[in-house]
């Protein structure tokens, strides 16, 4: 009897979080006849590709998809080149103010983004650099940069320092040592760091809301989206199937990254 | 992610004499250089930024011409005295507290709910979780509008079915309490894996033969959670809160993109408001100084947990 209600409440839970993506994907493939019904069906039973047909055709999808991926892209390896050396210093060497530097970093990862969405515009408006796709590059990698130090000092601690100094010792240089030893070992934690600061930039939306105004060739994906009403009307098929396509590319990252997801390693790291 | 921290922190670094020490001594300073550059550039300055302008006489025509005079407290004048703001005030409160209480009660019932579960059924539920967090903001802003669509959405026809006949072609985004309320459900909806999953993770570091000891001295499964599992993650869900706390204070693309602060303004919370006043009225002057009093009220909020942090991770 408390077996069955336990998981009953299970598939409740299952049903709550599932439904919605569920929902847009299945509508995604319907055709439009079974969307504008009075009742709904909760199966594609014609599916078809259609709307990701418009969604794709739309004007401006293949612009907005480009600078989507080259902002987030340049964001996390700016981040990566770094950080690589600040979680290094924080890691393995003893200085003078190193204290200040990691509270430096914790409040800048708790930092309230969106109140400085005003000062960041007009900073942009008097460097002549708003409705530039690298104003929006450089925002996100310093959003992005707190979690990536924080998180690569974790990787590099985790690596003995014995084989470094066995490198040290055999009459390799500092730089080299860091280069043959360390590096290597820390490609799965470089790796899973810069797609974590992927999902973080590819998802935000409002520095681009706030900073890419005028032109329609500077937008990023979450803006498109965000205006679907402006582009698809009431399309809900191709609004539908916009949304996945753009889901698609985070989707993939966090199946690659699952292992790590569930030890929960990355803890209060990522966050929309 | 504070635990973590503290134990790595907790190791011996390692400083190596191999070279002379004069020469390493600027070593970490070039290391962290480009890092804190980037800090300064794009946190402290625009941080510092808002603080002079909130201060400063700074519209519409300052912006192109630049140049702004000085105006004390006039705006802080402004925005304290007039009603909206305190209207914006509580409603900002609401907003955290609605959002936090159900966002932490639904995380802790579906944690506690996992490790009783068959292994294929908490691999579901796990695998649902991490599906929800990966759902990007905006992907799920237009789910959100769709499932409440007024004509064609799920949620109309579901409620309809169940008898509520009232809810025939409601219009959910016409009214602000319905706003407000999907609002709540769409960020605790996005917000729960993050929080079962952390959770969870710590449940699982709780010694099996403490709920066994518990339960040999008579606990029940409501004292077991306040005597044992509460206190040993105490923590966990005080870190937790405060992280939640923090962004959903800060909320703004969810709000945004749905409703830009409307119906009639019923969602808009701080941030949402300090950026309208700024971009619509061209109220620069008055827009910083309530993204500045925005940010002293949430360190206000979160003083305690910051303090913790400070203590823990400083090292």
């Amino acid at each position: 009897m408390k077996r069955v209600a336990l998981n009953l409440a299970a598939l409740g839970v299952l049903a709550v979080s599932v439904f919605p993506v569920y929902w847009m994907v299945i509508t995604a493939f319907k055709p439009t006849v079974d969307i504008l019904t009075e009742t709904p069906a909760f199966w594609p039973a014609r599916p078809t590709l259609d709307h990701f047909a418009t969604a794709v055709r739309a004007a401006g999808f293949w612009t907005f998809w480009r600078n989507s991926l080259a902002v987030t892209v340049s964001a996390v390896l700016l981040a990566l080149v770094v950080a690589l050396p600040a979680a290094f210093a924080v890691a393995r060497l003893r200085w003078s103010g190193r204290r200040g530097f990691v509270l430096m970093v914790f409040v800048a990862q708790t930092a309230p983004w969106s109140a400085l969405l005003v000062p960041v515009y007009i900073i942009a408006r008097d460097a002549d650099m708003l409705d530039r796709l690298p104003t929006l590059t450089l925002v996100y990698f310093v959003t992005t940069l707190p979690f990536t130090i924080v998180t690569l000092r974790g990787f590099i601690a985790a690596v003995p320092p014995e084989l470094e100094e066995a490198a040290l010792m055999d009459g390799c240089g500092r730089t080299e040592a860091f280069r043959r030893v360390v590096l290597p070992l820390l490609a799965p934690g470089l790796m899973s760091t810069s797609l974590f600061g992927f999902i973080t930039a590819w998802n935000e939306f409002a520095f681009a809301n706030a900073l890419m105004i005028k032109d329609q060739g500077d937008r990023t994906l979450p803006i498109w989206l965000s205006g679907f009403s402006n582009v698809f009307g009431t399309d809900w098929g191709a609004t539908m199937a916009a949304a996945t396509l753009f889901m698609l590319p985070v989707l993939l990252v966090f199946l690659v990254l699952q292992r790590r997801v569930s030890s929960g390693m990355i803890a209060g790291a990522v966050k929309g | 992610m504070a635990r973590t921290l503290a134990r790595t922190a907790a190791r011996p670094a390692l400083v190596i004499e191999a070279r002379p020490r004069r020469k390493g001594a600027l070593w970490p300073y070039l290391l962290v250089g480009p890092a804190v550059a980037g800090f300064a550039c794009l946190l402290v300055y625009p941080l510092a930024r808002s603080i002079v302008i909130s201060f400063q006489h700074f519209r519409l025509g300052e912006l192109i011409r630049g140049g702004a005079d000085f105006a004390g407290l006039a705006n802080y004048a402004e925005a304290l005295g007039g009603p909206e703001f305190w209207a914006v005030v509580r409603r900002t409160f609401l907003w955290t507290a609605a959002n936090v209480v159900v966002i932490m009660v639904i995380a802790t019932a579906v944690a506690l709910m996992l490790p009783r579960l068959g292994r294929r059924m908490r691999l579901a539920v796990m695998s649902g979780m991490v599906l929800t967090w990966a759902t990007p903001v905006l992907a799920a802003t237009t789910i959100f509008q769709w499932l409440f669509q007024s004509r064609l959405g799920v949620v109309n026809w579901l409620l309809v079915r169940l008898g509520f006949d009232s809810f025939r072609d409601y219009t959910w985004f016409a009214d602000g309490g319905a706003t407000f309320a999907i609002l709540v459900a769409l960020v605790v909806w996005q917000s729960v894996p993050f929080a079962v999953l952390t959770l969870y993770a710590g449940l699982t570091t709780i010694p099996g033969e403490l709920y066994e000891a518990a339960r040999i001295d008579g606990a029940g499964p409501w004292q077991v959670f306040g005597r044992v599992t509460f206190p040993i993650l105490r923590p966990l869900f005080g870190l937790i809160t405060s992280l939640e706390v923090i962004w959903v204070f800060t909320c703004f693309a969810q709000i945004w993109a749905i409703s830009k602060g409307g119906p009639g303004g019923a969602t808009a919370t701080l941030p949402v408001y300090a950026f309208q006043i700024a971009q619509s009225l061209h109220r620069y002057d008055l827009g910083s100084a309530v993204s500045t009093l925005t940010v002293l009220m949430l360190l206000a909020v979160l003083v305690v947990h910051l303090r913790r942090m400070f203590r823990e991770e400083g090292a």
